[in-house]
């Protein structure tokens, strides 16, 4: 465990902060903040709003699969023309929506709005450092996530209707306008969205990573990082890594709509015509897009499972247990998830051979899960469990991650795969281990942090129902698409009464579509909870969850800059709860080894010695969370 | 209808409204804000106990009672085997998943807080680890294993005697072609395709001369059957759910699954007791607006009978002389001697 060497950089080198920390007006504030604190709550506001558009979309097809006789005139003064005159949905548009769903959950909500909020407001507070190592590219990864969302947003309301060709976008379909509507300018302004996401994404990549490997304060090493920094840590890796991956199968998609060449398309007679195309390949563009596709999923889901950690732990009173074996478990997931894309190919025509080597390696990626999983279940063992609704978002999680997880175990497995593929197994399965996990984690870090960034408190009672009604709704959505997948029924159907084999179940789908509302709807109580607490929410103690990191000993509201006076050291992990000895059931990160003898376990003393080294060497007193040292 | 929907949204926010103000009162009276934990505790720890037993009783029910309705009867060789391996994974994954279950929600109810406990201090075990990494890890490879058998048994190539069948899908249909006698797909060429030769066949291939269409495919029991599938336009995938067939097709480069039908259609319906019933291809690929449309039957039937359909099949020149027109007078005399036999 090293404590040495770590240098003072962040103390002396960012006081200039506080100097002009008053002369902030609006616009410097609220609009163009260098602040990662604004930032991170800017991309949760923003996130917010996705979440509500994104869900909507969801409501509307969901009422088109739950009601296929509906009449959705009522619908008009909103979707117009998509609303034909016996009242029918559009079946161009229905696939419109279906693709703008997927896009603006997996995209703006669960990458921009989780790992963006977090990854941007508990980076700098856990890590002991003033701000980001770039604030100004961080305000500008934000404003690119802006310009993304307006053109998104453009997209819904143009006459072509936004892009359907699902959210993965595979040409030709999304090549050719001749193909779908949706596939003309709505897909321009789809990938053009896009580019200015992923641009995004980049930016504020870098700056996690060179923040987390830099500024970390006196004696945060790594071994004593949070869970929630290693996890954003990683995150931030696997997403620039696999992001301009995602950037490059776009480019070439562009240049196929526009320039007329055939990176995508081969021998095509679409519309009346021969196309000029040949020698192209469409399965080229999957193992592109799913080179990057497949680490989406460990983007937007291990920021959850870091926040997870955390929260359990601190509300379990416990360590979390194996902190060591999570951070490998994560390193695991991290570099295996790079080597999986191909799973979700398994029947697209690539050859059979490669279709083995990735299931073997698919498989493999489950075992670094199940560990996460058995850590979780240990370390409620013998807690002393406080039900914040931090924590019910927390143990919904785990659930989820479980019940969606082993379905993973079949789908990776491309024996099973070839009748399991492109139904609604496959929807039940990422919507729970990727979508409502991650979502959890969303809620979970809202809930737990939201007294650090607002200063107030949210009502927990509130809290409670948002979470039973969620948790429940979510279950009664997507448990009953496992049994509707496996009778085969085939995702992206506008209708089944075509077919034979899946005529029925019509009871089983309005019951979905009825429990999604309701789900739908319990999100209200959360809307009005957080923005009602933020302005006449109970005040906030300093330490609310009386937890170890050091975010909790900063003042309620801290000023650009976040700590008044030094950055406090740090002396321990920051799991010390419940220590045997202790006065209280937890330790912040902050107090020394050596002022706790009582709790010392065998193994600190040599920690203790070598902190009174580095004390006597630079001859300073022990600090204590906010202590400022007179100078 | 607008002004019932804002009424009823208005409604909704003042009870809410009301139910927050009235908590948030009482809470104070209480002083429950000062304690660590409040009586909520107790609830929420007992409502998970309570989700256990109630979902789990539920899922339970409803898994048993919707058995045949979720079931599709198989239809293949390979069906069985990858339905053993769905179920077999069904099993393993169902234990897991009801074990943790009861240990997650059994914890949060057992180990709610109270005052006078106090939480282990328990790190790490790092024996539990290794313990919790090889064991899933073993299950994992049994599970692999298997699959991978059962992958390339399917993927491998068909029998050389596998009758060979080519599906094209477009927007938003299939096309089924037959080899004919020979046995020979003939060549074909997208920049050929036009309103009376859809399919793009090069006619100019005495390998196609025998080819013909077919609006249905018929295929006979028990012999295998190989699917040359190639798109028009844009991606497809073909579905045929009692044969646990799934393949996509793609534009520019040629896919195919092989399988073996068990059952006849009759069969089947004699069995589900459904004169209804037939075997359907479905599309699993979005390809578009009419993407939920692209239905087309497959009717398996007895070899003889099958050979006897195969015999009466009209080829495309029968139906239309006018393919051959530009072809060389070879091909031409060709085609008038296979259409007298």
């Amino acid at each position: 465990m090293a404590v040495a060497n770590v240098s003072t950089h962040g103390a002396s080198a960012h006081d200039h902060h506080d100097d002009h920390e008053h002369s902030d007006n609006f616009i410097t504030k609220y609009i163009f903040s260098t602040d990662h604190k604004m930032i991170g709550k800017q991309f949760l506001v923003t996130g917010i709003v996705w979440a509500l558009i994104g869900g909507f979309l969801s409501i509307l097809f969901r009422l088109q699969l739950g009601f296929p006789d509906m009449d959705m005139t009522f619908l008009k003064p909103i979707l117009g023309g998509w609303i034909d005159e016996s009242g029918a949905l559009d079946t161009n548009f229905y696939l419109a929506l279906v693709t703008m769903h997927g896009t603006i959950m997996v995209f703006f909500v669960l990458t921009a709005g989780l790992s963006g909020t977090f990854s941007n407001y508990l980076i700098p507070l856990q890590i002991g450092a003033r701000d980001m190592a770039s604030g100004f590219m961080n305000m500008l990864s934000y404003w690119l996530f802006f310009i993304a969302g307006i053109l998104m947003f453009i997209s819904l309301f143009i006459e072509t209707g936004p892009a359907g060709g699902g959210w993965v976008i595979y040409p030709p379909l999304s090549a050719l306008e001749q193909a779908i509507p949706g596939s003309g300018l709505g897909m321009t302004l789809w990938l053009v969205a896009m580019v200015f996401f992923i641009a995004s994404q980049l930016m504020g990549g870098i700056n996690y990573i060179s923040t987390v490997i830099n500024l970390r304060t006196k004696g945060m090493s790594f071994s004593r990082l949070p869970l929630t920094i290693w996890s954003f840590f990683l995150t931030a890796i696997i997403g620039l890594l696999s992001f301009p991956v995602l950037f490059s199968a776009a480019l070439l998609l562009v240049f196929d709509r526009s320039f007329g060449t055939s990176f995508y398309l081969s021998d095509i007679y679409i519309g009346g015509e021969a196309l000029p195309n040949t020698g192209g390949s469409a399965v080229l563009f999957q193992h592109l897009f799913w080179f990057l596709g497949h680490p989406e999923v460990y983007i937007v889901l291990l920021p959850a499972l870091g926040i997870t950690s955390e929260v359990i732990a601190t509300n379990s009173r416990k360590p979390i247990f194996g902190y060591k074996a999570m951070i490998l478990s994560m390193l695991g997931i991290t570099v295996l998830s790079f080597v999986v894309w191909a799973h979700h190919m398994f029947v697209s025509g690539m050859n059979p051979f490669l279709g083995s080597i990735f299931m073997f390696l698919t498989l493999i990626i489950a075992v670094p899960s199940a560990v996460k999983v058995f850590n979780y279940l240990t370390t409620l063992w013998r807690g002393n469990l406080i039900f914040t609704p931090a924590m019910l978002f927390s143990i919904g999680l785990v659930s989820f991650f479980i019940s969606g997880g082993l379905t993973g175990i079949f789908l990776g497995n491309s024996a099973v795969d070839i009748q399991l593929h492109d139904t609604y197994f496959v929807v039940a399965h990422f919507h729970l281990v990727m979508g409502s996990a991650s979502f959890f984690g969303l809620m979970a870090g809202i809930y737990h942090w939201f007294p650090k960034m607002f200063g107030r408190m949210m009502d927990a009672k509130l809290g409670y129902i948002h979470f039973w009604l969620t948790f429940v709704g979510v279950y009664m959505v997507f448990f009953p698409m496992h049994y509707i997948g496996i009778a085969g029924f085939p995702r992206r159907y506008y209708s089944w009464t075509n077919f034979n084999f899946a005529d029925m179940y019509t009871d089983l789908n309005m019951f979905v579509s009825v429990a999604a509302i309701i789900t739908f709807g319990a999100q209200f109580i959360f809307l009005f909870n957080f923005f009602y607490s933020m302005y006449k929410g109970r005040k906030a103690s300093l330490n609310p969850w009386r937890s170890n990191t050091l975010e909790w000993t900063t003042p309620l509201e801290p000023g650009h800059g976040n700590w008044p006076g030094e950055i406090p050291t740090v002396y321990r992990w920051p799991y010390d709860y419940s220590k045997p000895g202790a006065k209280e059931d937890f330790i912040p990160q902050t107090v020394p080894l050596s002022s706790t003898p009582e709790s010392n376990l065998p193994h600190e003393a040599e920690q203790v010695k070598l902190e009174r080294e580095i004390m006597a060497e630079e001859g300073s007193d022990i600090l204590v969370a906010n202590e400022s040292k007179e100078s | 209808m607008g002004f019932l929907i804002a009424l009823g949204v208005l409604l909704l926010v003042s009870i809410i409204w009301m139910v927050y103000r009235i908590q948030t009162l009482v809470s104070v009276v209480k002083g429950s804000e000062k304690k660590v934990a409040t009586g909520s505790n107790k609830v929420n720890a007992a409502l998970f106990l309570l989700f256990l037993i109630g979902s789990g009783v539920l899922m339970f029910w409803y898994s048993i009672k919707e058995f045949d309705t979720y079931h599709l009867p198989i239809a293949s060789e390979h069906g069985v085997v990858t339905d053993n391996l769905f179920w077999v994974t069904m099993a393993v994954t169902g234990i897991v998943f009801i074990i943790t279950h009861i240990l997650l929600f059994w914890f949060s109810y057992r180990y709610q807080y109270k005052e006078e406990n106090t939480a282990a201090f328990y790190p790490d075990n790092n024996k539990l680890e290794i313990l919790w990494t090889l064991v899933p890890a073993a299950v994992l490879t049994v599970l692999v294993v298997s699959g991978w058998k059962a992958w390339s048994d399917i993927t491998a190539p068909a029998p050389e005697n596998a009758h060979v069948i080519e599906v094209m899908g477009y927007q938003f249909a299939w096309e089924f072609r037959y080899p004919g006698k020979d046995k020979q797909l003939g060549n074909y060429d997208y920049r050929l395709i036009n309103p009376t030769n859809s399919r793009g066949i090069d006619f100019t291939d005495k390998n196609a001369l025998d080819d013909f269409p077919a609006q249905k495919v018929v295929i006979p029991v028990g012999e295998p059957v190989l699917f040359k599938i190639r798109s028009r336009d844009v991606l497809h995938s073909v579905f045929a759910p009692h044969m646990r067939l799934k393949m996509d097709a793609v534009p520019g480069m040629p896919t195919r699954f092989w399988f073996v039908p068990t059952k006849t259609t009759a069969q089947m319906r004699a069995e589900l007791k459904d004169d209804e019933f037939v075997y359907e291809i479905a599309c699993t690929e979005v390809c578009g607006g009419g993407h939920f449309s692209m239905r087309r039957e497959i009717e398996v039937v007895e070899p003889e009978e099958y050979q006897k359909w195969f015999a009466e099949q009209k080829t495309f020149v029968e139906m239309d002389p006018a393919l051959i027109a530009d072809a060389p007078s070879e091909i031409k005399e060709l085609a008038q001697i296979e259409s007298a036999e």
